[in-house]
């Protein structure tokens, strides 16, 4: 990692907030890291290290944490993340096309991020929509009735 | 069968999600009610209405609330489980989106029942947009002096984890650690979030807790069967033509509930049902007259659970859709036990080969065994929702697995 892992000054303030907030400290770990994820990117070692930091902890055990969410990138991710969701009644509407679909559309396949660092895909468990099924979560968005062409106008938008 | 619609009121209407818009139709009554009631009077009230939680294992919801050790001199916290992430359900996320003031008011009620004066909020980290709308609620309920005056409310969004759905892995999740569970006892009541007695309810059991203060005990619990009352909200998806959430009397069969969200889609002719969330064990066609309350699926051999219900019409593969959940139940192990860790693994793969046409002989009977041994050994009951699946899903579906295995 080049530049310097640092929070600014207001969100320092923000962590002592959050911090204090939970009856101990520590509970403000996973709030934390969601900053330092929206700051930094992605969270790397350095970022893991810095944040551990801020709570007296280990590295190790912020490690631990992050490697146990999935909403944690320990890799640079895409511009955008499309989350496609695969379990039981996403797939009874035909969730392994729409997939295939954004596969063949981006050219990279689950876990991978274009070239052009636009678009990480995932295959993710249920996101809890399934009356809306097939659907995916784009970065912050759940799309709903998925059908190939709302999948690619909802792609091509994605700058 | 319909029912007025209780949980479900506001959710046509877009106002409601603003205080002013909740209060419009009586919002913050059953508040301004309990707060005349002795704690031990809203405890009662909770008890006789024979409400049931709402998020998975239909604990008596008062009967928890008196576990609370009398007399504890620290503080007592109030945790929502909102991290909804049961295969096939959904409706908490409505609930938090559509009648954010809801929530917060049963927390109100709840919290000066248990005497609490802190609650947290779990949301899970996917739900951004209930986390905004409900968030903007808290905010609002801060300035209007609802909240900050006896009772706090954190807000805490999850990282994306389903085990953090059980009550205590939320717990070690909201402590700042890996989702892990523990071992119980000390149930949470005793000794849960920051070692202090916690009670965790389920965002829909929390919202049916004004109701029963407004319009009282004997109202709610004669809405529903006789050991538990009220409405419930179910999830219905899959093969059927109306997919959405259903509020209706818990007293309501599998077979009206189908019929309620448009019949079978598809083929229209149904195979299976998933009656309670993707770890209840799955329905044939010929075992759809039940009642979908808490005893009802138990006496028919599967769960309420969430009460996500997921249809599927005779041109739906059985052993793709335990596919589809093996892998998920292989996901989401947080492996700290050797039976649900190692177990989850091996079935996946084994179903896995299964579908690709390379299973063996053997394999199905080796699943039905590992299965049964691991159930009721692991430390929390992720393990025991995936043997339903395992096992319903062979016995019922058998001649199907056996189709696809080379002679
Ligand atoms: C693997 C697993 C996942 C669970 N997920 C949820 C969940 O997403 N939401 C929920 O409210 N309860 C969930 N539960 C049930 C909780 O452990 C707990 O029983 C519930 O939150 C208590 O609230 P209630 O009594 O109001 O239902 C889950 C349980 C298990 C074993
Ligand atoms: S049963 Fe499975 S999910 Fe539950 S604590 Fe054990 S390993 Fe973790």
């Amino acid at each position: 990692m080049s530049a310097a892992v640092a929070f600014s000054p207001e969100q320092l303030a923000e962590v002592r907030r959050l911090q204090a907030l939970y009856p101990d400290r520590r509970g403000a770990l996973l709030p934390v890291l969601h900053m330092a994820q929206d700051t930094f990117g992605w969270i790397s070692l350095d970022v893991e290290a810095y944040v551990a930091g801020l709570f007296d902890l280990s590295p190790a055990h912020v490690h631990e944490v992050v490697t146990f969410y999935t909403l944690y990138f320990r890799q640079p991710k895409g511009r955008h993340v499309v989350a496609v969701c695969h379990n039981l009644s996403c797939h009874l509407a035909g969730a392994p096309d729409i997939l295939r679909h954004v596969r063949e559309r981006l050219g990279i396949d689950v876990g991978e991020t274009s070239d052009d660092g636009r678009v990480t895909l995932q295959s993710v468990e249920c996101l809890c929509a399934c009356e809306a099924a097939p659907m995916m979560q784009v970065d912050d968005r759940y799309e709903l009735h998925l059908t190939p062409e709302t999948v690619d106008r909802i792609l091509e938008e994605l700058r | 069968m319909t029912t007025e619609p209780i949980l479900s009121r506001n959710f046509d209407r877009p106002a409601a999600r603003t205080l002013a818009g909740y209060r419009e139709t009586g919002g913050y009554g059953a508040w301004a009610r309990a707060q005349e009631m002795e704690p031990a009077a809203i405890l009662e009230a909770v008890k006789a209405s024979n409400l049931r939680g709402l998020g998975g294992a239909g604990f008596p919801t008062g009967m928890k609330w008196s576990f609370i050790p009398k007399g504890h001199a620290g503080p007592v916290y109030l945790v929502v489980n909102a991290d909804e992430g049961e295969p096939g359900t959904f409706k908490d996320r409505y609930l938090l989106e559509r009648d954010p003031h809801a929530l917060i008011e049963g927390m109100l009620i709840a919290a000066r029942a248990i005497r609490s004066a802190l609650g947290f909020v779990y949301i899970r980290g996917e739900y951004v947009q209930p986390w905004r709308v409900f968030d903007a609620a808290v905010r609002e309920a801060y300035d209007a002096g609802l909240l900050g005056r006896g009772l706090d409310v954190i807000v805490h969004r999850g990282a994306g984890a389903y085990i953090c759905g059980e009550e205590t892995g939320l717990i070690s999740s909201l402590e700042g650690k890996k989702g892990w569970p523990k071992v119980k006892p000390p149930f949470p009541a005793i000794k849960g979030a920051f070692g202090q007695p916690t009670i965790v309810n389920n965002v829909e059991t929390l919202c049916c807790v004004p109701h029963i203060v407004a319009r009282g005990a004997a109202w709610f619990a004669g809405l529903g069967t006789k050991t538990q009352g009220g409405t419930r909200m179910y999830s219905v998806s899959g093969r059927v033509r109306r997919p959405g959430v259903y509020e209706t009397s818990v007293s309501i069969t599998l077979r009206q509930l189908i019929e309620l969200a448009g019949g079978v889609a598809g083929t229209g002719r149904l195979k299976a049902v998933v009656p309670g969330g993707g770890s209840a064990p799955i329905l044939t066609a010929d075992e759809i007259d039940v009642t979908m309350d808490v005893d009802g699926l138990k006496a028919a051999g599967s769960m309420i659970g969430s009460a996500g219900v997921v249809v599927m019409d005779e041109s739906v593969s059985i052993p793709e859709a335990l596919l589809v959940l093996a892998r998920f139940y292989a996901h989401e192990s947080c492996g700290q036990c050797t039976p649900c860790r190692e177990s989850t693994g091996w079935i996946y793969r084994m179903v896995h080969r299964i579908v690709d046409g390379h299973g063996r002989k053997e394999d199905l009977d080796t699943i039905l065994d590992v299965a049964r041994r691991g159930a009721g050994t692991t430390i929390c009951a992720f393990y025991d929702g995936a043997v339903g699946p395992y096992i319903s899903y062979i016995e019922k579906f058998r001649a199907e697995f056996e189709a696809l295995i080379p002679k």
